[in-house]
């Protein structure tokens, strides 16, 4: 009782990466059958330090150094998973994962498909994703609508430490394969205070960060920053935008986000991936399908190029701005 | 012994061609009853492979990939494998599957485009087909960590064919299983061809056994229609495997007398005589030899099981011919544990389609 007390009003002031830390020694502590696998996430605690102190806590057979190999990865994580055990696996870039992807889309999203629920994968895949740090090449790609185009596979990406904290147990817990997408910019831009006593965020619906009645602005992952900042550029030219972060891209919470625009009227969608074929095309049509007629202006989305990633000289260019957005929106308003 | 350290892979044979006995029968195969078993495996296997091929080209089956040929390494493994270790297996490995207690009907269900096929009645924790080559040498690697962690004294299971050895998983979950010592067997089942690329073209090394040496883990070939062979190679390998000295890689020499599938035909690459030649080391008229040479079984005694076998099959035809399709808004019901709400008006767009159709 007396544990229970403590860990109910256990307040601290953590980073992204620091929160997902919490999350994975919340989860090893108190789920035996959790367990972590990835490159260098043992002893040296993970490139980015997400599991920094964990081998030494949980030992090194429940937190494992692996080869490099990361077909190995994700295919080792869906025998684990067949077995009932919860493997939450680091993939150390984003940029490695596409030798997992095979193991992802062919087997852990359709295992429980193709048994006829006999056997599951409740595992959970995290990379650490995207631009804006000035990495080496292959380290700065966001390529998330790949993985929301796999039918029986989740995809939820945390924008700040509080959901990154919440929504990672959520993955842990979920009894299906969940790519878990971190926002590498800003794993240590702001601190947080959160109760790190184990209360998971509900997946597969989206967060309203801002409420507005002029404009919806819909975004995910490192991107709500830029968003968030325009919505109050925007509130400054009396404009109040609503703004709403995805989260759960796959399954897309569309109910959130057509319940705001069909008040406001009027969208912008900002995702730093690549345009065409980006989860943003899916928002959008979906509006079309179903909002055409509360649409007052054109759906709009600013997003990155449909370009390869370039070198980090060039990489502002790349990524969407402040500036970018209320300009969208600005136009959107324009229409009558 | 399988002896790592060797750069000469042992090679190991019991029974050959002729029935003959070439090396003293051991551990269980000196009981004639096991012996039986292998053989009635087998049978059933291509009596059941037979019939499929059958049902294929009467249009009420898929395409199928026929197992002819191969019969004695999955019979020799099932009889090997207890109950509670794992079968990681690829599409050819019937007999292995049927000795585990997978059902003929399943078999077909699967093939009959039917995905209850890989809801297995027994051995549940088996993982269904793997159609892509070589994945599921990684799946065994965790199957087996779990395994050890867990101090059970179980052993996980992995066939794959000549051709995943040129594949990159293989070599991951080899290495894998080396450095942590993991209870995995692997098994090759090297029939010569990967549809319609011969062995040689496959890969320069002299064997595919000696792959291992990458990974230091131990290996060795037998004759893999030899089922006796197969069954006293396996044992050992297992028998290691359960005691905690880790893994190991068995290269099982066969032949598949088989087109790649029913989709394929072998006549485009594959010499008709290699063919003729090669049905001379049937593993099933070998131990057929051997049983009537040492009267250990009559030929009415045979003719009995081949009928038994004949009977479980067509029991399990009219099974599986006879079971309902599933409804088509089955295909979102094992997506997600749950639905999630977004899906529900697809589901519903199906249900109705089935309904205007049906
Ligand atoms: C990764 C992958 N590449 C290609 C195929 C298509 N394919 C199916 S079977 C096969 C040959 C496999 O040969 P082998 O491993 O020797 O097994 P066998 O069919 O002889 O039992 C190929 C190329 C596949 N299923 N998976
Ligand atoms: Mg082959």
């Amino acid at each position: 009782m007396t544990l229970l007390k403590t860990t109910e009003m256990n307040m601290v002031e953590v980073n992204l990466v620091e929160a997902v830390n919490r999350a994975l020694s919340w989860e090893l502590e108190h789920d035996h059958e959790v367990l972590l696998l990835g490159e260098d996430i043992g002893v040296n605690g993970g490139v980015f330090r997400a599991t920094d102190g964990l081998q030494s806590r949980y030992g090194s057979e429940r937190v494992i150094d692996t080869p490099l190999a990361e077909t190995l990865i994700a295919g080792m994580s869906i025998g684990l998973a067949v077995q009932g055990l919860k493997p939450v696996a680091e993939i150390q870039f984003m940029g490695f994962i596409y030798s997992a992807l095979e193991n992802i889309l062919n087997h852990a999203s359709r295992m429980r498909n193709r048994t006829r629920g006999r056997l599951t994968c409740p595992m959970v895949l995290r990379a650490p994703y995207g631009g804006g740090i000035h990495a080496p090449e292959h380290h700065s790609e966001s390529t998330e609508a790949i993985f929301a185009h796999i039918p029986g596979l989740r995809v939820v990406i945390p924008s700040s430490p509080g959901r990154a904290y919440g929504l990672l147990l959520a993955a842990i817990r979920d009894p299906d394969p969940v790519v878990f997408l971190e926002p590498k910019r800003i794993y240590r831009l702001q601190k947080e205070r959160l109760n790190d006593k184990g209360e998971a965020l509900p997946l597969d619906v989206c967060f309203t960060l801002r409420d507005g009645e002029d404009i919806t602005l819909v975004s995910w992952g490192a991107m709500l920053v830029e968003t968030l900042q325009a919505a109050e550029e925007l509130a400054h030219l009396g404009v109040a935008a609503e703004v709403i972060d995805v989260a759960s891209i796959k399954p897309l919470d569309m109910k959130t986000i057509l319940t705001s625009v069909e008040k406001t009227g009027r969208c912008i969608i900002i995702h730093e991936a690549a345009r065409t074929g980006g989860v943003g095309a899916e928002i959008s049509a979906q509006l079309a399908e179903y909002a055409l007629t509360s649409l007052l202006a054109p759906v709009q989305r600013v997003t990155g190029y449909d370009t390869v990633m370039p070198l980090y000289r060039l990489e502002n260019y790349y990524m969407p701005t402040v500036k970018q957005i209320v300009t969208a929106a600005t136009k959107a308003l324009e229409y009558a | 012994m399988i002896n790592s350290n060797s750069a000469n892979i042992p090679y190991y044979q019991y029974l050959d061609h002729q029935g003959h006995l070439r090396l003293p029968l051991e551990d269980l195969s000196t009981n004639t009853d096991n012996l039986i078993d292998f053989y009635r495996v087998m049978l059933l296997t291509r009596t059941f492979d037979l019939k499929a091929i059958n049902l294929q080209r009467t249009g009420k089956l898929g395409t199928y990939a026929s197992s002819l040929g191969q019969e004695a390494i999955g019979a020799a493994l099932g009889a090997a494998m207890s109950e509670d270790d794992v079968l990681a297996p690829t599409y050819r490995d019937y007999a292995a599957q049927l000795s585990r207690g997978i059902k003929v009907s399943e078999l077909l269900l699967y093939w009959g485009g039917d995905e209850r096929g890989m809801d297995y009645q027994y051995v549940r924790q088996d993982l269904p087909i793997c159609v892509p080559i070589a994945s599921q040498t990684c799946h065994a690697v965790g199957v087996a960590y779990a395994m050890k962690i867990r101090k059970q004294k179980r052993v996980a299971v992995c066939i794959i064919g000549d051709g995943a050895t040129s594949k990159g998983d293989f070599y991951e979950a080899m290495n894998a299983a080396g450095v942590w010592q993991l209870p995995l067997v692997f098994i090759i089942a090297n029939n010569q061809w990967a549809i319609s690329l011969p062995r040689e073209k496959q890969t320069n090394t002299r064997t595919l056994a000696q792959k291992a040496a990458s990974a230091g883990i131990p290996s060795e070939q037998f004759d893999g229609n030899d089922v006796i062979a197969c069954y006293e190679r396996i044992s050992i390998a297992l028998k290691q495997a359960r005691k905690g000295e880790g893994a190991c890689l068995l290269e099982a020499l066969t032949y598949r007398l088989s087109d790649h599938t029913t989709a394929d035909d072998a006549g485009r690459y594959r010499p008709p005589e290699a063919l003729k030649e090669q049905w001379q080391y049937d593993p099933i008229v070998r131990l057929k030899t051997y049983f009537l040479e040492h009267g250990l079984l009559n030929e009415q005694e045979l003719n009995a099981i081949d009928v038994s076998c004949g009977d479980i099959v067509s029991q399990q035809v009219d099974e599986y011919l006879n079971t309902a399709a599933q409804t088509p808004e089955s295909m979102f019901d094992y997506l997600y544990e749950n639905l999630p709400e977004s899906l529900q008006t697809q589901r519903e767009e199906v249900k109705q389609k089935g309904l205007e159709n049906g």
